[in-house]
This record gives structure tokens, C-alpha cells and sequence, in this order.
């Protein structure tokens, strides 16, 4: 199973270690509001607001380096829209690993 | 050259600002979190750049572009693979950037951005190439959900929402969210029944019950109408 990773923030700041710690930073801040906000769409069935979530949350997955799981959130935002909850488990499984990773740097 | 960020997300503001900084010459003056705010700032200040994300709540990129009378150049910048046909129909933009950029991508882009001339110029929409354009009816529309073709009447059909890669077709009994381009379903709709007044947004003309200033009442949903489109719709109404 794939790992959350910096690759593309390392790429990214050029060695520029401020930036490198500012913009974790946003995410770390960013991440649990924008997770929250998705479940509360789900909990309240509001599909397709949920999946303006999801489309919103796999930028912070491919930020991450999470190439797969970039796959899952396309297909799980395009569900949604039409009402299917199959890749759900799934999709938060990756949230969870995302956090926890965002959280420990 | 002066450019403005506006894009909900405080994530990519920063790795555009960041991308930003590596470019001599190109000045990030402001940043914004949605495109009412941007409105406000470009009523009074002129930028030579716009960095723009599409998917926003309640405004879209393409509904903020709709609102400027003399748009500067754009940059999209989006996670939609799928938006890059509907971009181009608009002059002002230059490039379309896929999240997460990469400093060699936003480069290229910033070379398209200096050797490009905005022009004012409109795209020829009789060179619509719809393969499939034949097939049409005049009572009902198929569309593809979930592997089955459902069946829909025109004639229920009030509004047509688009909604990044996907339609929203709103019908007296239900509504569809269908994987398609509001371009591609006007080439299927009788054009004496349709219109679109806007860019996001194609309506039934006669389940209209009011028109106010910019904006239209078509059953419970209020629908902007465009400055460009407006006096084609006014043309089509019977007015007293």
C-alpha cells in the first residue's frame, strides 16, 4: 500500500526549508477542516456537496504523493454525485492515513 | 506584472505565491479565498494576471470571468482534467494549470502568459465538431448513468446546471448528474425549446415564470443570465 510522502513539497520549496514549514503547516490546518466538513456533508446525505469536498481534498491527496489513492477520490467524487457510497470505507481510509501522517511531521 | 491568487484553498494560494516568487518581474499583489472578494479589489485596482481556481462555492472561476467587462490574462488552475475544451472558448486565458503544479509547468506557463496577446476576438462556434451531431430527437434525450440509458423528456426538462466535469439535468420529477459538458447536450437540444444564458447554466424557455435584471425564475431555481446572452433571450420571448 502506498505511503503519504513530501516528495512533491521537497520538489516543490528547492530546499527553501521555511516554505517547506509554512506550507505543511496550511495543510495541517486545512486537512481537519476540510474532512470535517466532507463528513458532516455525508452525515447529512448532501452528496453533492460532499463531493465538491472530495474534489477539493484530492489536491491535498496528490500533495501528499498518494498516487492511487488520487484514483479512488476521482472515482468516489463521480459516486457521489449520483448518489453511491461503494468507495466510501475506502476514501476515508486514506483520509485517516493522510492525517495521521500530516499530524506526526 | 501585477497578479492576483484567488482560489478557496489557503494551500494553493501559497504553492502559487510560492511559484510566483521564482518568476523576476511578476508581483503577487493580492491573494483571495473566493471570487467576490477579487471583485471588489478589481473594481478599483488593475492586474496584468489572474491565477484562477474553477471549482469555488456559490462562484465559480467561470462564473467571476463572466463578470469582467475587460478580463486581464488567466491562468486556471484547477484539479479537473476535463475543463480544458470549455477554457479555451474563452480568450483571456492563457493556460490551465493541473493541480499540484510543478515549478517547470507554472514556467511554461508563464512563457504562454508573456507571449500571448489577449484579444477580444470570438471564437467561430459554427466549427462545433460533434461526430454524433445527427442523432438527434425532438421528444426525448438518452443519457448514461451508471452503465444504463435512461430516458428523458425534453419537454420536462426545465434547467441544465453545469457542475465542473458533470451536468445536473433538473426535470419536474427528479434530478440527473450526468458526465458531460454543457456543450455537448445543447448540440442534442431542440434549439426552439433551449437556450443557454449563461455559462454554466442552459434553461427551458418556456418554464420561465420570471426575468429580473441579470437573473431568471425558472421553477424554485434563480439562473443568472449573462450580459452576452441576454438579448438573445429577450429576442425569444413574446414580449408585450
Amino acid at each position: 500500500m502506498e505511503q503519504p510522502n513530501l516528495s512533491y513539497i521537497e520538489e516543490l520549496s528547492g530546499g527553501d526549508n521555511a516554505f517547506k514549514e509554512k506550507l505543511i503547516a496550511i495543510v495541517r490546518k486545512e486537512l481537519p477542516r476540510e474532512i470535517s466538513d466532507y463528513k458532516t456533508n455525508i452525515e447529512a446525505a448532501s452528496y453533492e456537496k460532499a463531493a465538491e469536498y472530495v474534489h477539493k481534498l484530492k489536491h491535498k491527496i496528490s500533495i501528499l504523493g498518494l498516487e492511487e489513492a488520487y484514483y479512488v477520490a476521482m472515482d468516489y467524487e463521480e459516486d457521489l454525485r449520483n448518489e453511491r457510497l461503494e468507495c466510501q470505507s475506502k476514501f476515508e481510509a486514506i483520509l485517516l492515513q493522510m492525517s495521521q501522517f500530516i499530524e506526526l511531521l | 506584472m501585477k497578479c492576483i491568487i484567488i482560489d478557496d484553498e489557503a494551500t494553493a494560494r501559497a504553492i502559487i505565491a510560492h511559484l510566483c516568487a521564482s518568476v523576476d518581474g511578476l508581483e503577487v499583489v493580492e491573494e483571495f479565498p473566493n471570487a467576490i472578494q477579487a471583485i471588489k479589489f478589481l473594481n478599483k485596482n488593475e492586474v496584468d494576471l489572474i491565477f484562477l481556481d474553477i471549482h469555488m462555492p456559490d462562484f465559480t472561476g467561470f462564473d467571476f470571468i463572466d463578470t469582467l467587462k475587460t478580463p486581464p490574462k488567466i491562468v486556471l488552475t484547477t484539479s479537473d482534467k476535463n475543463l480544458a475544451f470549455e477554457a479555451f472558448e474563452y480568450d483571456c486565458i492563457v493556460d490551465y494549470l493541473l493541480k499540484p503544479v510543478t515549478l517547470p509547468r507554472f514556467l511554461k506557463a508563464m512563457q504562454k502568459v508573456e507571449s500571448t496577446n489577449v484579444t477580444t476576438s470570438v471564437i467561430d462556434m459554427d466549427k462545433k465538431e460533434s461526430t454524433d451531431s445527427n442523432n438527434t430527437s425532438d421528444k426525448e434525450l438518452y443519457v448514461n448513468i451508471d452503465r444504463r440509458l435512461i430516458k428523458i423528456d425534453f419537454e420536462s426538462i426545465y434547467l441544465i446546471e453545469a457542475k465542473g466535469d458533470y451536468i445536473l439535468i433538473k426535470t419536474h420529477e427528479k434530478n440527473y448528474t450526468v458526465h458531460s459538458t454543457l456543450k455537448k447536450i445543447e448540440e442534442k437540444l431542440p434549439d426552439n425549446l433551449f437556450l443557454k444564458v449563461h455559462r454554466s447554466y442552459i434553461i427551458h424557455i418556456k418554464k420561465i415564470i420570471d426575468i429580473e435584471d441579470n437573473s431568471v425564475l425558472i421553477e424554485r431555481d434563480v439562473v443568472p443570465i449573462s450580459r452576452s446572452n441576454r438579448s438573445e433571450l429577450m429576442k425569444r420571448l413574446n414580449l408585450l
